[in-house]
């Protein structure tokens, strides 16, 4: 494939590496954290940990949408599907994320659950466009969009809630979950494991690929400003982690702490200012909102704006948050915070898989779990020559 | 005393008619469907017997069996449909046990409301397959469940067939240092599945490779090369198929990824929708696990063979208590390659 394959390049891979060897001094270590599950995944699917000295780690942070989501809001969506009796079109990973009760969307769309029998009806789509097709196609539903995700997926979701409206649609609305990259790394730098008890070392981020597409490069200046710590934009492919990688070593070395964007490709330091207006348009923000492992961080959420309100499936349904305990063994949370490797968590690979996931960071291949489990987890073996 | 006239049957109207629920209750209109849509395009001396059961000739060996239920949506797809893809896939469920597929049974499935048209278009693709493999379809089954009870047609096919004394191939036989071969570019049908599914454009040029496989099979058999397994990687895709081998045999696997055949539009398609073509599907395509002095060998053999054009050797098998299939990547690093986790592909074979 062109384009892609050049980016996954063994030969340009060892180069890198032997490079980045040669950049990292041996008399320290360089912590930095991945913040995009797509950079995770990245990571685990192409075992670029294997190309790192082991004074090189990487700590993976919490951006994987379907991981913050709290249980709180599934429960939302299955309320919606069981009381309000909608039908509920939800992207794929969502769908696996358990939720209270013993329940996940995938179960209550079975009949599963204490007060089941009842098949819900849950749909699995590609785009927010095939929700609001649905809902046109057949009138005498009630279609809500399950719209999750960072920044990347929140201007589509505002294109169909444009569309709705322009259409005069009476039964197409949007349970809004859209959550803000800033926020998150601001709660990361903010929390006392990094900030005063040290026990998160962190020496720079690599800064998400396609969420900056849409935001620029600019909100991250900020954090490299007034925390110190240097942020390299990459794109999602191995190389562009690996060049990232070498980039941080070199500012941290240098006493730098910069923005710099590996993502040229892609990203401007504007961003894409269409979107920006469109967002700007449909949402606003949320006074607070609770990540799964973050808690609840103020203004770090969209909420649709009054003028869109007949497309807001909580003012709609009249259906509220409530904040339900993860279980007590799963440690997503501090995983999120890169606090904990997922091997760390007791029930890791045990209690919890891929199959039966206790947590949300077992059920999306960008989790950081999921990752480790699926791509990661191999000792030393003998291989036949 | 006036003549018995000739009674008139109306044939079927193929072009508008539909199968309703007199098709399966056993009378009339039942016999019309078994004897102008299905016996006049499958037909062979068996299936003419016209009993409740073939009585059939069975040559010396041991008997191989195996059952494959089809439920595939689309019914129609580039490449194939439900019709040949029911007879290639229990051909070939037989044939990778080093046996010579003799005889297919049928059982269909049919919604109320299924346009006869389309069910003789599948009928006939199944004919033309079983001719093809030169396997006859010797006894069938119709039955017809109410409209919203089924999705159109569903295909379960039954193959027997024989094999040699001594030919023991098995998933469980895989040996530490032995070598695996993949038939060919890999992915391919499920990606047709779903670009047909999803309208992809540029992945329009995918077609399925449903085919039967067992001549490829009996010109690797006869390569004489020390064949300890063979298995066609279908649903779940190469991944899981070494994965459920490394398992029966108690090894570890580590593949190529560089090594792995799959067609560029395959490979783009899968990026653009997310998946890993090692858990796409396949239905004419083989895993060989051969001894490490006879995969040269074999990988000729194969590739003399149009089905095989494109086989190549991809990993080694070696000890490892945890059964781990691996694989180095393109970029030097290794990662697991695990069990299919959940659906990748909802209905597809």
């Amino acid at each position: 494939m062109k384009f892609i394959d050049e980016f996954r390049d063994g030969g340009l891979a060892s180069g890198l590496a032997a490079a980045i060897r040669l950049a990292a001094k041996r008399t320290r270590d360089y912590h930095f954290m991945e913040f995009c599950g797509g950079h995770t995944h990245a990571i685990a699917r192409y075992g670029v940990s294997d190309l790192l000295p082991p004074n090189v780690r990487m700590i993976h942070g919490p951006g994987c949408p379907v991981c913050v989501l709290p249980v709180g809001r599934i429960d939302m969506a299955i309320r919606l599907v069981r009381e309000a009796g909608v039908t509920l079109c939800s992207y794929g990973d969502p769908l696996r994320v358990p939720a209270s009760g013993g329940l996940s969307l995938l179960k209550a769309k079975a009949g599963l659950g204490r007060n089941g029998g009842v098949r819900g009806d849950i749909r699995m789509i590609y785009s927010s466009a095939d929700a609001l097709r649905l809902a046109q196609r057949e009138p005498e539903r009630q279609v809500v969009f399950f719209a999750i995700g960072f920044e990347t997926t929140t201007p589509p979701t505002a294109v169909v809630i444009k569309q709705a409206q322009a259409l005069g649609l009476k039964n197409f609305s949007v349970l809004c979950c859209h959550v803000l990259t800033p926020s998150a790394i601001a709660s990361i730098l903010e929390s006392p494991a990094v900030r005063q008890w040290g026990s998160v070392p962190l020496d720079g981020f690599i800064g998400p690929a396609h969420v900056s597409t849409i935001i620029g490069s600019r909100p991250y200046e900020f954090f490299a400003e007034e925390y110190r710590k240097p942020v390299v934009i990459a794109g999602f492919e191995p190389l562009d982690v690996m060049q990232a990688i070498l980039m941080l070593i070199t500012q941290v070395n240098d006493g730098r702490a910069v923005v710099e964007n590996e993502f040229a490709r892609a990203v401007t330091r504007e961003g894409n200012r269409k979107a920006q207006q469109l967002v700007a348009e449909v949402f606003e923000l949320r006074r607070s909102f609770a990540w799964r492992g973050l808690g609840e961080l103020p203004y770090s959420a969209l909420r649709i704006r009054g003028c869109f309100a007949d497309f807001d499936a909580e003012r709609r349904f009249a259906v509220d948050y409530q904040a339900v305990a993860d279980h007590p063994a799963c440690e997503c949370g501090a995983v999120l915070r890169g606090v904990k490797r997922p091997q760390d968590c007791r029930i890791f690979g045990s209690a919890c898989t891929p199959e039966n996931p206790v947590g949300s960071c077992m059920v999306s291949s960008e989790g950081a779990c999921a990752a480790h489990y699926s791509f990661g987890r191999f000792g030393e073996v003998a291989v036949a020559k | 005393m006036s003549a018995q006239r000739k009674g008139y049957v109306r044939p079927l109207d193929l072009r508008h008619g539909r199968v309703d629920m007199t098709h399966g209750s056993g009378g009339r209109a039942m016999a019309q469907l078994i004897d102008e849509l299905f016996a006049s395009r499958l037909g062979n001396n068996y299936l003419g017997q016209g009993n409740d059961a073939a009585v059939l000739p069975m040559p010396p060996g041991r008997l191989v069996m195996s059952t494959d239920a089809h439920v595939v949506s689309p019914l129609f797809f580039p490449g194939g449909d439900i019709g040949c893809l029911s007879v290639h896939g229990t051909i070939n469920d037989v044939a990778v046990m080093g046996a010579t597929p003799l005889y297919l049974a049928a059982g269909f499935i049919l919604e109320e409301g299924f346009p006869l048209g389309d069910l003789a278009r599948l009928v006939d693709s199944m004919a033309h397959a079983a001719s093809a493999a030169e396997v006859p379809l010797v006894t069938g089954d119709t039955k017809v469940v109410q409209q919203g009870k089924g999705d159109g047609v569903y295909i379960t096919t039954t193959g027997v067939g024989v094999v040699a004394e001594g030919a023991d191939w098995s998933g469980n036989r895989a040996r530490p240092g032995d070598r695996i071969i993949v038939s060919g570019g890999i992915g391919e049908h499920g990606m047709a599945i779903m670009a047909q599914r999803e309208s992809i454009g540029f992945a329009a040029n995918i077609v399925s490779d449903s085919a039967a496989l067992h001549r490829l099979i009996a010109a690797m058999r006869a390569s004489g090369a020390e064949i300890h397994a063979l298995r066609d990687p279908t649903r779940g895709g190469v991944a899981t198929t070494l994965n459920e081998i490394a398992r029966q045999s108690g090894v570890g696997m580590m593949l190529q990824e560089s090594a792995l055949p799959i067609q560029p539009a395959v490979a783009a398609a899968c990026e653009f929708l997310g998946l890993d073509p090692l858990y796409v599907a396949n239905e004419g395509k083989l895993l060989a696990i051969v001894a490490p002095a006879d995969a040269e060998r074999l990988l000729v053999a194969m590739r003399a063979h149009p089905l095989g054009r494109h086989a190549a050797i991809v990993g080694s098998v070696h000890e490892d208590a945890r059964h781990f299939v691996q694989m180095t990547t393109t970029l030097g690093g290794r990662r697991i390659v695990d069990w299919l986790t959940g659906d990748q592909l909802p209905r597809i074979c």
